[in-house]
């Protein structure tokens, strides 16, 4: 990837040059439309047939493959293992969580015009500050992104500013979303409690529980994947891209030399939060709810896992370990629950020693092999 | 409390009305003035009343037993080390004092580590054109583009390293010696007035120690040079001045033969290693 003369190499000039990245469009647009042909035009008797669940739970996934490509932003070219992005994810889901509850109107179990049905069950008698706006479709879409961005630049300039980093970091990060989880969990906090937000029915008047709505939230989802996908491949293949790979690999040198690192990692820290927000908010309305456990640190650390799986610092590995893994857990949890934690713990075990760089890793040197001379000639 | 700082200090009172990257002034001669500067540590003085004056486009070394304090003394003039007292001047215009590691390296002082550090997993080409003098902000990086300008810039570097024919290998396959080449490259990239050099024949083959000598030659008369090194052949072969250190100050000063002679040297440094070598 790195040897390539550098005419190729300036992504925001050109920003459909490089293979992988029409390999990875290609294969994804493809696989969003097969889905709804087959969905759509396949009837539904057909083995051929994908119905409605399946539909849904590619969306699931997809939104998964979204919050794993800003997990490999982070930890693949900043070198920023994070072990709290499953809390941007979360943010994101509660700013759309809350949108979603106030279009329930009146039609909630208490008959409340304006509270949810949790607030009345509280005894409150208005609504607090913070769910203000939310109301209004623009401004929760953009407290989707607002609200896990603010966080990350709160949290990132004081954790950057003091140079913590590596494991250090990666602990905080991990005591960041416990304590969210913590704070979620608490009625008083107003955001459901235990048992989060749900019992959703349209979004942007559109009616969740039809199945055209989940079609179109899982195509959604896709084309956000592949924008999030083009906006971190063009940020790792600018020169930004390259002063971040630098502070991956030396941090010291790289602000010898004159950039201010902290800066550069807040930055992507940002970006890559509002991308997890941005998956959240995806994901929540094609599952129907959200409660704290989005905030556990389990789920933090198996996002971490899916990059892993899927090789680092590719960005469509990450897409690829999201993929498989959840995929694997649908069908592990279905057969044999008990199992999956194992599963999981096997699959890790085994790529870990098998394949270092990930499936990822696999193709790339497949490619290799079919081309062996593209070393030489960059050589030469 | 900076800013009261500043206004407490009688030259430098409308600091802001200075413009910004006011270019540095050399008219006096010296590039760097170090006077009387100690750093202690918790009571021991690494640096001990330091006087060190390096002139415009000169070449010098700087050796001296361990613990004398030549790696304490590119801290301080990098900013990465604060001193206790004294005060640092590039040339007469700029208190390095005030400054954080990428101001004073954006102002044209470029260092060289002991154990050479390029980007591993980037390509020598890709190396060079990170440490290119350039705006180093967020966006303006983002946006970069590869102008004609900058590729014959870089070739130009990469012709005097050396590692034309490595440009697209990545960094992390080169050899020791062509990885020292390398950060010396990305020093003069960013066009410094002067070059910190710490060691930069540490585990190089003979042939690799004349060929750097020949870059460090070189570069002398354009840029100033400061090296700290301990290969005596080394020194003796590109020295025209040397200071040597001892417990933290300068012990003596001059040609190489001049130094060599001193008794005080001889005592402390030159004699235990002869003795060593011999």
């Amino acid at each position: 990837m790195m040897t390539q003369p550098p005419s190729s190499q300036f992504w925001l000039t050109c920003p459909f040059g490089e293979r992988a990245t029409q390999v990875f469009l290609g294969v994804l647009f493809a696989a969003l439309l097969i889905v709804t042909v087959l969905h759509v035009a396949v009837p539904q008797g057909s083995p051929l047939h994908v119905n409605a669940y399946t539909v849904n739970l590619f969306g699931k996934y997809l939104s998964y493959a979204l919050l794993a490509v800003a997990v490999d932003l982070v930890w693949g070219y900043l070198g920023i293992l994070s072990l709290g992005h499953g809390a941007f994810f979360a943010i994101g889901g509660y700013a759309m969580g809350m949108y979603l509850m106030r279009q329930i109107g009146d039609r909630g179990t208490y008959g409340h015009p304006v509270l949810p049905d949790f607030m009345v069950f509280l005894n409150w008698d208005s609504l607090p500050w913070y769910w203000q706006g939310f109301d209004m479709a623009w401004f929760a879409f953009a407290m989707v992104l607002l609200a896990p961005g603010l966080l990350a630049l709160v949290f990132g300039f004081l954790a950057f500013r003091s140079r913590v980093t590596g494991v250090y970091l990666s602990i905080i990060t991990q005591a960041l979303t416990f304590a969210l989880m913590l704070a979620f969990f608490r009625n008083e906090m107003g955001f459901g409690g235990n048992n989060g937000l749900t019992d959703f029915r349209e979004l942007l008047g559109f009616n969740l529980r039809s199945n055209d709505t989940r079609l179109g939230l899982f195509l959604a989802t896709g084309v956000a994947l592949a924008l999030g996908y083009i906006l971190c491949r063009a940020i790792v293949t600018s020169k930004l891209g390259r002063v971040c790979v630098a502070t991956r690999d030396a941090e010291a040198r790289t602000r010898f030399i004159g950039y201010r690192v902290e800066r550069f990692q807040l930055f992507v820290f940002v970006v890559s939060a509002m991308l997890a927000g941005l998956a959240g908010a995806l994901y929540v309305p094609q599952v129907g709810i959200i409660n704290p456990s989005e905030f556990s640190p389990l789920f933090s650390i198996e996002i971490v896992l899916w990059v892993a799986l899927g090789g680092r610092a590719t960005l469509y590995g990450a897409v690829i370990g999201a993929m498989l893994v959840n995929y694997a857990k649908t069908v592990f949890t279905g057969v044999m629950p008990d199992a999956w934690l194992f599963a999981l713990g096997a699959m890790f075990v085994l790529v870990t020693v098998l394949l270092p760089k990930g499936v990822a890793g696999l193709l790339q040197k497949q490619r290799r092999k079919k081309t062996p001379t593209i070393t030489k000639e960059a050589t030469a | 409390m900076s800013l009261l700082q500043s206004l407490r200090t009688r030259d430098r009172v409308f600091e802001f009305m200075a413009p910004a990257a006011s270019p540095v002034d050399v008219r006096h001669g010296p590039i760097l003035y170090m006077e009387d500067v100690t750093v202690s540590f918790d009571g021991f003085k690494a640096i001990n009343n330091l006087n060190l004056t390096i002139d415009n486009g000169e070449l010098r070394c700087i050796i001296g037993p361990n613990g004398a304090g030549k790696t304490t003394m590119m801290d301080i003039i990098t900013g990465k080390t604060r001193p206790t007292e004294g005060s640092v001047w590039f040339g007469s215009r700029h208190n390095l004092l005030n400054m954080n590691e990428p101001e004073i390296a954006s102002l044209g002082i470029g260092r060289k580590f002991q154990k050479p550090t390029v980007f591993e997993a980037l390509s020598v080409f890709e190396n060079l054109e990170l440490a290119m003098a350039a705006d180093k902000r967020i966006f303006p990086t983002l946006t970069a583009r590869m102008t004609g300008e900058i590729k014959d810039r870089i070739d130009e570097v990469l012709e005097t390293i050396g590692l034309t024919t490595l440009r697209f290998q990545p960094a992390g396959i080169l050899s020791h010696g062509q990885k020292q080449w390398l950060e010396i490259g990305m020093l003069l990239m960013q066009r410094p007035r002067l070059l910190l050099v710490d060691e930069p024949v540490a585990g190089m083959t003979e042939q690799e120690m004349e060929r750097t000598a020949e870059l460090l030659t070189g570069l002398a008369g354009k840029q100033s040079v400061v090296v700290v090194e301990h290969d005596m052949g080394f020194v003796r072969s590109i020295a025209r001045k040397v200071t040597v250190l001892h417990q933290g100050s300068v012990l003596a000063e001059g040609s190489m033969d001049q130094v060599s002679n001193d008794p005080n040297v001889v005592e402390v440094y030159l004699g235990a290693d002869d003795e060593e070598a011999a």
